[in-house]
């Protein structure tokens, strides 16, 4: 019966093609480490956040007089309402976490190299959308918190040159976050989510165009290719189960670690709390904001922060692929930017005293001197390693590489002279 | 793992089913959170019952209480009335009186027609629906369709004397 209903559909639809094509045949390299799981989890997180999101719209009111009250009614009276929203707010952080993850692995790799610079760039728009409905959603408890945090950023788009003060006023329909304010981040926090399936549709199209990178950085050979089920199928369940245990410890036991306990305050614009600061996943770019003196410096300073990532595939000019792996001093920059971003989201977390600010501008020109120094060191980098002379690993992968690359083009000759 | 091993396919079809026996288990088992989530709150179970003052009622009167949100119609019958409708019945559901009021100066019945839920008016005979024309009788029982059933009798108590607990027996 299944066979028949199945066949049936293939007639109309390539549904076992596509099936096979994606997904049980897909050829994956057979190098992949675990580094290559985070995206399958980004894409399970996705699916929590979007289920959790829904149930608790169900019981939410998008309204200044009620919002807060409409959280303690989820999260006393409703059927499981505490795990719903205690899924949604720990499945945020765990978001930023698989996400901050899955980019650290493209750059440690170097895997936003050509051809998947789109695959880097599509990243990059997924990172900024993600970024929107977390800040939008993080308004909607209308908490102490989410109230002056809103109030803060949207602050930041006064840095508007000539427009600034309509454009602020604008984005807020009122002079301050306000019920205009609560009811429109409502409808984007929602309407956002399906805006990111469909860049990560994009996304993966790019991914099953270029297929999957791996951890040497040269396409391989057809014979170092497994089909993706049932290998990868496996391994990426395991680190789902894996990443279940922790985030399941979280929603359990520790569901308040990544909610700000003045949060539990009801928003009160003439009133803002002694020390504000932003969800974790935003304090290394606040820390960048305030480093800055001048207001427009700082938020151009801070949209910079994000959107210079987009030129990684430009600053890095060696031609040695495999990232960290095969270029010692690219791997001394990589693990001094990940070290620096940490220094700068303790210092984002920290009240602004002289020391701290200062400390904030040292790591915040190391952030931007990293992305400065790329084109120099790696060209220099690269005529080094020549001159030492490359491993036969590496000299290897080149050749399979190249002869992968001779393949490749044969084929596409010969399918053109059958034309 | 010895090749012997690797071409158990038996095994390993078993292990397969397990495997995802108990991953389909577990993913089921994840959705009633949400599922149970869109059943009614705590403080919507809470409302649940209703309580009423029956001295609030002179004989012959009917009032009108909500209980879960729904209309609940108390009617305190005369001697009358209690008579006339012992003797009559419905044709369409037919059920005695006595089986419709637990005791017979008090009537409590959902007041939603069991057409098509509209609330039915009050007549001097029993009530007429304005939305389809279904009729009932002072004992809530169906006079004229299309109404298929009499009205619903709530589960109710008389706590005390004079007070009606309705949503409870």
């Amino acid at each position: 019966m299944a066979r028949l209903v199945i066949s049936w559909i293939d007639r109309r639809f390539p549904l076992t093609k596509f099936i096979k094509h994606e997904l049980t045949e897909y050829p994956t390299p057979r190098n992949l480490n675990y580094w290559w799981n985070f995206g399958f989890l980004a894409g399970f997180v996705l699916v929590l956040q979007i289920i959790s999101g829904v149930f608790l719209a169900m019981h939410y009111k998008p309204d200044a007089l009620l919002a807060f009250a409409s959280i303690e009614h989820i999260m006393r009276e409703v059927n499981y309402g505490w795990l719903l929203r205690y899924l949604h707010s720990t499945g945020a952080s765990a978001f930023f976490v698989v996400i901050f993850i899955h980019m650290a692995r493209t750059l440690y790799y170097g895997t936003y190299r050509a051809p998947r610079e789109l695959m880097w760039w599509t990243g990059q728009v997924l990172l900024v959308l993600l970024m929107a409905t977390a800040f939008m959603g993080y308004l909607l408890p209308w908490g102490q918190m989410s109230y002056w945090g809103a109030q803060v950023i949207t602050n930041l788009f006064g840095a508007t040159p000539m427009i600034g003060d309509e454009v602020v006023v604008w984005l807020r329909g009122d002079f301050v976050v306000g019920d205009a304010t609560i009811n429109r981040f409502f409808v984007l926090h929602f309407l956002f989510p399906f805006l990111i399936c469909g860049m990560v549709l994009i996304h993966l199209v790019a991914l099953h165009y270029v297929r999957s990178s791996n951890p040497s950085g040269f396409n391989l050979d057809a014979k170092d290719n497994i089909p993706f089920h049932p290998y990868f199928t496996t391994k990426d369940l395991f680190g789902l189960g894996v990443f279940l245990v922790i985030f399941c410890f979280f929603v359990f036991f520790y569901p308040e670690f990544f909610i700000e306990s003045e949060n539990n305050i009801p928003a009160d614009p003439l009133n803002t709390p002694a020390h504000i600061v932003p969800e974790w996943y935003f304090l290394p770019f606040y820390a960048i904001l305030r480093a800055i003196p001048d207001m427009l410096g700082g938020v151009v300073a801070m949209v910079l922060s994000i959107l210079i990532f987009t030129a990684m595939p430009y600053l890095d000019r060696s031609k040695i692929p495999g990232g960290s792996r095969y270029r010692p001093a690219y791997r001394i920059l990589f693990y001094v930017f990940v070290v620096n971003v940490a220094v700068l989201a303790y210092v984002g977390a920290q009240p602004p005293t002289d020391a701290m600010t200062l400390l904030g501008r040292i790591a915040t020109f190391i952030y931007f001197g990293v992305f400065l120094l790329l084109p120099f060191l790696s060209k220099h980098e690269e005529k080094w390693l020549l001159e030492r002379g490359l491993s036969r690993e590496v000299l290897d992968l080149i050749e399979g590489e190249e002869s992968h690359e001779r393949r490749r083009k044969a084929t596409a000759r010969r399918e053109e002279t059958k034309r | 793992m010895s090749e012997q091993e690797l071409e158990d396919r038996e095994r390993r079809d078993f292990l397969g089913k397990v495997t995802a026996a108990v991953g389909g288990a577990g993913a089921a088992a994840a959705c009633w959170p949400f599922i149970s989530s869109m059943n009614p709150a705590t403080n919507v179970l809470s409302k649940a019952t209703t309580e009423i003052e029956l001295s609030m009622i002179p004989e012959g009167e009917t009032k009108t209480v909500s209980w879960q949100g729904k209309p609940v119609f108390v009617v305190h019958r005369s001697p009358d009335q209690i008579a006339a409708m012992s003797k009559s019945n419905s044709r369409i559901d037919p059920q005695p009186d006595e089986e419709r009021a637990k005791k017979s100066e008090w009537l409590v019945v959902v007041g939603i027609c069991t057409h098509l839920g509209c609330v039915p008016n009050k007549t001097d005979k029993g009530w007429s629906c304005p939305c389809h024309g279904s009729e009932y009788d002072l004992s809530g029982r169906v006079l004229k369709g299309p109404a298929p059933k009499n009205l619903e009798l709530p589960p109710y108590d008389f706590v005390a004397d004079d007070k009606l607990l309705i949503g409870k027996t």
